[in-house]
């Protein structure tokens, strides 16, 4: 075991931490907020620049060369700034599906666009009826000459309006719930039929709910093998949990500093706050919720690769509970640990709060995972 | 990075599984597994099985008898020692006097004392809190006069773990009544409890065991030659020798053979007409406590390859009061659950009426057990530093208030 980074991950570190520091500091975001993007696209190709937008793929693609733990250091530096730049949907989500289910060819055409800042993706797989349950798809495909034509719709979908191209969902074969028989497709957001409505989340980032209607896409935009959908949904989904954790950590950092800074300068019956037990203890709670919460992501960091698929799915789900549980104690926490002052929009603490709420109900909620491992207890 | 165990790594918890397997006796054993504490003869007869085959001295340096491994390979071995399970060696010779010998022994206590220690041949228990110093350890009051070649040693310790079964006992003294800040009067020396003018008395706590005692010193006499360390300096020693304690004080092992013996007795007992173990309930309050142990099992390898990458720089991280709190809140919910599931069997006492009965019921005295663990371990939050006061810790330490 050993937790260390090398050089090459430090360096990747201070260099986004630098960036982040010069172009990401809470006013400068809320101009970022106020483009027709809702983030920034200068940025964006900032990142292209940087290497950022490539960090998991391999150098024949215009990659980093980098795997889970890099992303984990981006996602952390994203989650401490709450970037609002599309980075999950594009990078995490679309990269893993790329990387794990894409042809040479469609690797070859997309990664380096990808890496270059020239394309966006969206993972639109989750429906309506679903709620979290990833066999839940109702979204038909079906043969028509050459290609496939779809029917259906997708809810909630992570920046699906600033994606050029959707990995999307749909049943090729067999029913509501079948693990089999769902297929993924690369969906140009362009092609007619495809409809979508773009709104705000609550944590200020982007999602669009996608309708599909007599949708035709050529049967070289199939991703991975017709009707085996699933395990690529489930590799993409553990990607977006580990990075998304990595992300909490970060952004559970920047609260508990900020309620540490807070308690130092905050006077009340003419002390510091942070002068009482009280508070003190709550901030030892926060700290010690925290870094069991970083060990969960490392862990969820540490199986996004692991070759065995149950064990793969059953540590995420843990790291997905305990993430999600110590996001939601030290974000409540910041708040009443700031009283009045936390409960307002001009103040940060409730925009990391609100993303954090977010992440903890991407892919799943800790009370629905908690769920499935209990099922398994032996 | 890499968060894996290395080969070597497995290969050594493969060779402590296997010889804890093939050694721990089978009647030590089998009354672990109902949940008993082990007796003192099975503490003793263990730990010379494992200094036998070199393994007692845990984080000791070679030449006193230690195995040389490194702090991740202690993490394994507890672990797995607890698992088993098999009686812990006994923390006050092997985490406590030991290195403290080792650190800042003379030559002549080390060989007199090291040994023996290892080989539990002394059985060492730990004279630090009194009646008005518990976590305020440095009010102590005990004094101890300088009177030629010894010192006479007057006052009460409490609290006192297994002091009625300890050949030796190292004792926090005041010497100087009159230092300026209050930790400069302090003295550490080395007690032989036979000594005339010892009196223990016992505690009985809430289990209704006899684990803690009342130590009474009535003009004690110590000879100087017992005092470890510069006269004056025994509070450099007691935080060298706190700061060594809680390395393996989250205790997983213990919670994670808890859990294991609740899904046991899970499995046998029914609830609403099926096994309490199909319960919905019951199962997710064991898969939350999976995860938290989870959680607590990275943190607790991060403190201790971070010890091992400083080389053991001596200054306790103050991670390690993570570890105290959230290990000891495991232990307690866990012995909790197992208390749960032994529902109406967890009120009968397992003591001399039930054991005169004579019949094997191992459901009825593992139950019991169970609850014993649960009153039992009340204390984890309130020995080795209460969790309040490791919060006072962090709250210096690590957030700078």
């Amino acid at each position: 075991m050993d937790f260390e980074l090398v050089d090459d991950q430090r360096l990747l570190q201070d260099s986004i931490t630098r960036l982040l520091g010069d172009r990401y500091a809470f006013e400068q975001r809320k101009n970022y907020l106020k483009t027709p993007e809702g983030f920034s696209p200068a940025l964006w190709s900032q990142y292209a620049e940087l290497g950022l937008l490539g960090v998991p793929f391999a150098e024949e693609y215009g990659g980093f060369g980098g795997g889970a733990q890099e992303i984990m250091l981006v996602m952390q530096a994203f989650g401490r700034a709450l970037i609002l730049e599309p980075y999950l949907a594009t990078v995490v989500l679309g990269g893993t599906a790329l990387q794990v289910a894409g042809s040479n060819a469609q690797k070859a055409e997309l990664l380096p666009a990808i890496a270059e800042g020239r394309l966006k993706l969206a993972f639109a797989h989750s429906e309506r009826q679903a709620r979290y349950d990833l066999t839940d798809v109702v979204t038909t495909a079906k043969r028509s000459g050459g290609g496939w034509v779809l029917d259906g719709a997708k809810s909630v979908v992570t920046h699906g309006d600033a994606a050029d191209r959707l990995v999307l969902s749909a049943r090729t074969s067999g029913d509501r719930y079948d693990a089999d028989g769902i297929t993924l497709f690369l969906v140009d957001t362009t092609t007619p039929g495809l409809a979508r409505r773009g709104y705000a989340t609550r944590d200020e980032q982007r999602a669009a709910d996608v309708a599909l209607s007599n949708v035709t896409v050529a049967d070289a935009d199939v991703l991975g093998e017709v009707g085996k959908g699933l395990a690529i949904v489930q590799r993409i989904v553990e990607a977006g949990i580990a990075a998304t954790a990595a992300e909490a950590i970060g952004a559970m950092e920047a609260m508990h500093s900020m309620t540490l800074e807070y308690s130092k300068t905050r006077e009340q019956f003419g002390k510091p706050i942070g002068s009482y037990q009280v508070v003190q203890h709550r901030l030892a709670d926060m700290f010690m919720t925290m870094e069991q919460g970083r060990s969960m992501a490392m862990l969820a960091t540490m199986m996004v690769e692991h070759p065995e698929a149950d064990e793969r799915a059953r540590k995420i789900a843990m790291a997905k509970v305990g993430v999600g549980q110590a996001a939601r104690y030290v974000s409540q926490s910041a708040i009443q640990m700031h009283g009045g002052i936390g409960m307002t929009e001009e103040y940060a603490v409730g925009h990391y709060f609100r993303r954090c709420m977010v992440i903890e109900r991407l892919f799943g909620d800790p009370a629905y995972y908690l769920q499935r491992l209990a099922e398994d207890v032996e | 990075m890499d968060l894996r165990f290395t080969p070597d790594e497995t290969t050594f918890r493969e060779e402590v599984r296997a010889f804890i397997r093939d050694n721990l006796p089978i009647d030590i054993r089998d009354r672990m597994r109902l949940g008993h504490s082990p007796r003192k003869e099975d503490t003793v007869r263990w730990q010379r099985i494992l200094n036998q085959k070199g393994w007692a001295g845990l984080s000791w340096p070679k030449e006193w008898g230690g195995p040389g491994w490194s702090a991740i390979q202690k993490m394994i071995f507890l672990e797995e020692n607890q698992v088993a399970p098999a009686p812990e060696l006994s923390s006050f010779n092997i985490t406590m006097i030991g290195p403290v010998l080792i650190q800042f022994g003379t030559a002549e206590q080390k060989q007199r004392f090291l040994p023996r220690a290892a080989n539990l041949d002394d059985w060492w228990c730990q004279g630090f809190s009194e009646p008005g110093a518990g976590s305020d350890l440095a009010s102590l009051k005990t004094s101890a006069k300088r009177d030629g070649d010894s010192y006479v040693v007057n006052g009460q310790k409490i609290w006192t773990s297994t002091a009625h079964q300890a050949d030796w006992c190292f004792v926090l003294v005041r010497t100087n009544p009159n230092a300026a800040k209050r930790q400069e009067g302090i003295s550490f020396l080395l007690v032989d409890m036979k000594t005339p003018g010892i009196t223990v008395r016992p505690i009985i706590s809430i289990d209704g065991s006899h684990h803690l005692n009342e130590v009474f010193f009535d003009d004690v006499n110590v000879p100087v030659s017992m005092r470890v360390f510069e006269e004056n300096k025994g509070w450099d020693v007691a935080k060298f020798l706190l700061g060594n304690e809680r390395t393996g004080i989250a205790r997983l092992g213990k919670s994670k053979e808890r859990v294991k013996a609740a899904k046991a007795m899970a499995r046998e007992v029914n609830a609403n007409g099926r096994p309490l173990i199909q319960d919905a309930t019951f199962r997710q309050r064991v898969a939350q406590l999976e995860i938290d142990m989870q959680a607590l099992e990275i943190t607790q390898y991060r403190v201790v390859s971070a010890y091992d990458k400083a080389k053991g720089s001596g200054r306790p991280d103050p991670l390690s009061s993570v570890l105290k709190v959230k290990g000891t809140e495991l232990l307690q919910a866990t012995t909790e659950l197992a208390m749960d599931v032994a529902g109406p069997l967890s009120m009968p006492v397992w003591a001399e009426e039930l054991e005169a009965m004579n019949e094997p019921d191992d459901m009825l005295e593992a139950a019991s057990a169970s609850t014993g663990s649960y009153l039992f371990l009340r204390a984890a939050s309130i020995y080795g530093g209460t969790n309040e006061i490791q919060k006072n810790i962090l709250t210096k330490a690590v957030l700078g208030l």
